[in-house]
């Protein structure tokens, strides 16, 4: 079963074309990698995944139903992360996800956040001003915020990043935790390769708009002749 | 529409309030500085005799009523500029929210803000130059409504320009309504302007509500044509600015700018 399918999607910014012809779904209940350099397409994908920015043509299929149609249904079941996305600084960590919880329609907010809050160890911050937080301790909140309306796809871009290995392995242990727990399909992006190859069951390799390669990060490895996803990405990266 | 989507909104709006003295200058400080300057200025003309009694009247109702229409309008574009300030559009476009919804939260804070805003201006000028503006009585309802017909709709267009062109744009949130009142009529006659100028007032809803207000203030009836061509102007210019920022936005997100009217 697919959770989410893309069908020759394409975004055209003038005369640049950013996304070309892509195509590729994503099955029901894994950690795919969305991998690509810089200005690959990965962004302005997620983002008309999410309905930010309106594709040049295609089709954007989620739970079997076609995202132009039933728009509000698809947004209220899926969610996204990212930590170049901040939260209202002026506001509580509490405060924002009961924004976040009602803008979903979550019943019983109050008792959902504090759960969530207990499951990613951030009860001690709710009171605590959105501003005055760590990043690390950010990166949590806007987990937590992505998981407040129990989504079944989550889109997650680079939720490790700028964070101290210690605490970009513990976000990672509770996010894979909830992960499994929930059986919520994600789809990942990361630059950091020894992450993807941990937990992620499907890489998606996209460049100029195109997709270079698909399969396990195993497979991939195997593949390029490397002994690990780094060099692979380096290679696809250059490819031309 | 879903009530519970305008409501976290409007609540998360209403969480800023507790601590933001700059919020709560909005509210209280600016008007309150108005009608100290334009009240004591009417005082004064009052004093001198006259007819210059009913013209400090007018002079004081009209500082009043242009609150109505100045707050509106600030009131919407604050609240729309506060997701821009602090980058938080794609949190809550990424939600079900629906434009309409995220507007009329806007709204209906606006007006919360306003019956605040405009029962302390009562009572302030009440007590300082007893001036009471329900000597309008009923026909104050009218007024006050397309007053804040007209505030929602500059408020529609500043930010459908600012979704446009981004958020060096915003210097029209503070100052677009200075713009028109020369021509709005609030504190002089429509006859008062030379011709052209005159023509050109004909076409703002607010000039007629000015206009009637100061008749019922000489002891006239209400204009009731007045009101009903105010309130048609209103409703046309308020479904043109609707469908512009509507418009507006759905062009921002083709050209993929959504997010980059947070730079």
């Amino acid at each position: 079963m697919k959770a989410l399918e893309i069908k020759n999607l394409v975004k055209d910014f003038g005369t640049f074309r950013a996304v070309d012809n892509l195509s590729f779904s994503v099955e029901k209940g894994g950690i795919t990698a969305f991998l690509g350099p810089n200005g690959a397409g990965k962004t302005t994908t997620i983002q008309m995944i999410l309905d930010i920015i309106t594709p040049t043509s295609g089709d954007i299929i989620i739970f079997g139903l076609d995202f132009k149609h039933h728009k509000e249904e698809i947004l209220g079941r899926i969610n996204f992360s990212s930590p170049y996305v901040s939260l209202p600084t002026n506001l509580t960590v509490m405060e924002n996800l009961l924004t976040f919880a009602r803008l979903y329609g979550v019943k019983n907010p109050k008792a959902k956040i504090e759960k969530l809050a207990e499951e990613f160890e951030i009860k001690h911050l709710l009171p605590r001003m959105t501003a005055s937080l760590s990043t690390g301790q950010l990166t949590r909140v806007n987990l937590a915020k992505a998981f407040v309306n129990d989504p079944e796809l989550l889109l997650l871009d680079e939720p490790t990043a700028s964070l101290d290995p210690d605490i970009a392995e513990k976000t990672l242990s509770i996010l894979t935790k909830m992960q499994k727990e929930r059986g919520v399909t994600v789809l990942y992006t990361s630059h950091n390769m020894a992450e993807i190859e941990k937990i992620c069951d499907r890489v998606i390799f996209i460049n100029k708009g195109v997709i270079k390669e698909e399969g396990t990060p195993a497979d991939l490895i195997q593949k390029f002749g490397h002994k690990d996803m780094n060099d692979v990405f380096i290679d696809l990266a250059r490819e031309e | 529409m879903k009530m519970n989507r305008i409501n976290a909104l409007i609540m998360r709006h209403l969480y800023i309030y507790k601590r933001s003295m700059p919020r709560l200058l909005d509210v209280f400080f600016w008007p309150v500085m108005e009608l100290l300057t334009w009240g004591f200025f009417s005082f004064y003309l009052g004093n001198t005799g006259g007819n210059n009694i009913n013209i400090a009247a007018m002079l004081l109702g009209g500082v009043i009523l242009w609150q109505i229409i100045d707050r509106a309008q600030n009131f919407i574009s604050t609240y729309f500029l506060e997701d821009v300030w602090h980058r938080n559009f794609l949190n809550i476009f990424v939600t079900p929210l629906k434009l309409s919804e995220f507007f009329l939260a806007g709204v209906i804070l606006a007006m919360i803000r306003l019956v605040v805003m405009a029962s302390f201006l009562l009572i302030l000028s009440y007590f300082l130059y007893a001036f009471n503006i329900f000597v309008l009585g009923f026909s104050l309802i009218p007024f006050l409504v397309n007053l804040l017909l007209f505030g929602i709709t500059l408020a529609l267009f500043i930010n459908a320009i600012i979704i446009r062109f981004g958020s060096s744009a915003q210097v029209l949130a503070f100052g677009i309504s200075f713009l028109i009142q020369p021509i709005s009529a609030a504190f002089y006659p429509v006859s008062a302007l030379p011709a052209p100028l005159a023509t050109l007032s004909g076409f703002l809803p607010v000039s007629y509500v000015f206009e009637s207000m100061r008749k019922v203030m000489a002891g006239g009836p209400i204009d009731w044509n007045s009101f009903y061509i105010s309130l048609g102007l209103n409703l046309i210019y308020l479904i043109i600015m609707w469908f512009f920022f509507s418009a507006m936005f759905k062009k921002v997100k083709v050209m993929g700018n959504l997010l980059k009217v947070q730079d």
